[in-house]
């Protein structure tokens, strides 16, 4: 057995992994019958369903030929890691985290951390260049989120607004 | 008439400055935000959503109609100046609107995509109040087995439509179903795939996955791509209006367009994708006239048909939208998301129930497509300017506009790990090659769709025959398989293949 084309082999995996945890899920719940159908009835179809197809996109990655293999190539790891560090942050800071501890900081200060994380994933970086960009996006978005659409934001750091 | 009885409640409701504000600054920031390389109407939908939340019903979906109408406008402009399609559907654009733009008439493209669109966004709008009544009668006749049906036919249609295997797109279809039932079933209170978290009790916010799916996850891909020299032009753009010779080329290539796309637009699927493509084949097989540039080297006819015939099949996708409540493609199923959160459910009875917002809105698309072409064509060297912003800016941006909005929509940060989820979900989609639009429509679809089965069943005593007794669904079954059947045919998937190679 040779893969002939990785990413298609790969994603019927995938698939197939899935439809299988959703299926056996599935099972935990009611399935009934089709008259009265249970809570796990549908899902439980739908996993079947998927893993099948599954089955056959990774069948089909090993038979039908494809014109240069279909590399699924590097990951990004770094692009990967800052951009979901930044939404992390962002939200780490934004309300804090009650259950560790954690104060929020509040609207601001999420952002210039979200901007300069976000912005490590680039190819380069400058830091007066984010610094300007962060305090024109902070500005930006007090504006528009807080004052002109009245979200509900924390936006100064608990410890200072109370 | 009824008609224009119709349209005019809705140009009333249109028609008052604060809606028209709504409309013009959906507008704006639609082509704002569309313009910016590498973002879709999906993605900018997706971004500007909680900017809506504050306001009523009519004037939410009215600015999100505008938004849509704009990214689409400024995916255009993106495409001929810039040979970069920001969705699917300008894909065909690109072809000879960037070779006008190499040769110094990027205006009269621009100015023939905004005219051949605004035509057809006209027509449209014209065609969606008169078949919207009739369609509602029908729509109320239709029990569960129908609306099952017609929800398998809608998906099939999607993932036909769709570029790369249909096998996965079948499985991402799958997939969103599975993700849609995440949360707790209307029917037995049981909290499924719920892991025990509160959060999750509720499902699965949708503008969380459009955005770690479309947003995180588009930037990850993109910032992994060495940045390549784009060429810009912005300096050439000048003499914005078509001349005499190329109005008589356009005018008829625009009529053909609007035909094409007016009726492959009500099809469920990517009606507009796929009306684009057939608008640019049949211009490239008719005839030149003497002294006409061959198509692929600028051709203005190659700009005007296609986006005259993506714009009226965007307008017509309405159709199934609001007549039956059921999303055609993956733009409609952000609408139904935004519909449900201010508590309107999609579907026949909107017309009955809420008069005020059906015509208002669809007076609104056609007061929209007309401020896009009084704002767009003067104000196109604004947009120019912002294609040259560059990426490393553009990014942490998107990044924040995407972590605000998914925070502002419930003031909930477990929202804002599951965004980060998502993103990475996102990626893992780009790198294995599958297509994330089905799985936003299998999505939005997935309670419908087994809400319906149960009804079905339920009435049927649990007889799956059901659907292939009754006439209107065994018929809209046999157009879905019959769909899939055209497209595995060997001398049709061939050709469907040489189709999406084209660009």
């Amino acid at each position: 057995m040779k893969i002939k084309s990785q990413k298609d082999f790969f994603s019927g995996l995938m698939f197939m992994g899935v439809g299988v945890a959703f299926a056996v899920g599935a099972t935990n719940y009611s399935v009934g019958n089709g008259a009265r159908m249970g809570p796990g009835y549908f899902p439980l179809i739908l996993g079947i369903l998927l893993a099948i197809l599954g089955t056959a996109i990774t069948f089909y990655a090993t038979v039908v030929e494809s014109a240069d293999g279909d590399k699924i190539g590097k990951w990004a790891w770094k692009q990967l890691f800052f951009i979901l560090a930044s939404n992390f942050a962002f939200g780490v800071l934004l309300a804090g985290l009650p259950s560790f501890g954690v104060p929020a900081m509040g609207l601001i200060v999420a952002i210039y951390a979200l901007v300069f994380i976000a912005s490590l994933a680039g190819e380069s970086f400058n830091a007066k260049e984010v610094f300007i960009l962060a305090t024109i996006l902070a500005v930006g978005s007090y504006v528009a989120f807080v004052w002109a659409l009245k979200l509900q934001f924390p936006v100064w750091p608990s410890f200072i607004s109370g | 008439m009824e008609l224009f009885d119709n349209l005019a409640t809705g140009f009333g409701v249109a028609f008052t400055f604060q809606n028209l504000i709504y409309c013009l600054i959906g507008c704006i920031l639609g082509t704002l935000i569309g313009v910016l390389p590498g973002i879709g109407p999906v993605a900018t939908i997706a971004m500007l959503l909680p900017a809506t939340y504050a306001l009523p019903p009519v004037a939410a979906l009215i600015m999100l109609a505008g938004i849509y109408y704009g990214a689409q406008y400024g995916g255009s402009t993106t495409a001929i100046l810039v040979n970069l399609p920001g969705e699917s559907s300008s894909v065909v654009t690109v072809i000879d609107g960037y070779q006008m733009a190499r040769k110094g008439r990027a205006g009269p493209a621009l100015a023939a995509a905004g005219l051949g669109s605004f035509f057809a966004g006209c027509v449209g709008t014209l065609i969606l109040a008169a078949f919207a009544p009739p369609l509602t009668e029908v729509a109320f006749k239709f029990g569960p087995a129908e609306y099952f049906s017609l929800m398998v036919l809608g998906l099939i249609g999607a993932v036909v439509l769709a570029s790369g295997s249909l096998l996965k797109a079948v499985a991402m279809i799958v997939l969103g179903l599975l993700l849609g039932l995440v949360g707790t079933d209307v029917n037995s209170g049981v909290a499924r795939y719920s892991f025990d978290i509160p959060e999750l009790t509720d499902g699965i916010n949708f503008v969380v996955i459009a955005m770690g799916v479309f947003g995180y996850g588009e930037i990850i891909a993109n910032l992994s791509k060495p940045e390549d020299d784009r060429e810009v032009f912005t300096a050439k753009v000048q003499g914005l209006f078509p001349t005499k010779e190329d109005f008589k080329r356009m005018i008829p290539a625009v009529l053909r367009g609007t035909a094409l796309g007016a009726a492959l637009g009500i099809l469920p699927g990517g009606g507009a994708l796929l009306a684009a493509f057939a608008a640019y084949t049949i211009e490239k097989k008719t005839k030149l006239q003497p002294g006409e540039v061959p198509f692929g080297k600028g051709n203005i006819r190659g700009v005007a048909a296609p986006e005259s015939a993506n714009n009226a099949g965007a307008q017509t996708s309405f159709i199934p939208l609001l007549t039956l409540g059921i999303p055609p493609n993956a733009v409609m199923a952000l609408m139904v998301g935004a519909m449900t959160i201010h508590n309107i459910q999609p579907g026949p009875q909107v017309m009955t129930s809420n008069p005020e917002l059906f015509w208002g809105l669809i007076a609104s698309m056609w007061l929209g497509n007309a401020m896009l072409i009084i704002l767009n064509l003067p104000l196109i060297g604004m947009w120019i300017k912002l294609l040259t912003v560059p990426y490393r800016w553009l990014f942490p941006s998107i990044v924040l506009f995407c972590a605000v909005g998914v925070y502002g929509t419930n003031n909930n940060t477990f929202d804002v790990w599951l965004v980060g989820i998502f993103g990475f979900i996102g990626y893992v989609f780009h790198k294995l090659g599958t297509e994330p639009a089905p799985l936003l429509l299998g999505f939005i679809l997935g309670p419908m769709m087994e809400e319906n089965l149960r009804r079905a069943l339920l009435l049927s005593r649990g007889d799956w025959s059901v659907f292939v007794t009754r006439p209107i669904s065994a018929g809209l079954l046999a157009a879905a398989v019959l769909l899939l059947i055209i497209v595995l045919l060997p001398a049709v998937s061939k050709k469907r293949e040489e189709a999406f190679v084209e660009d």
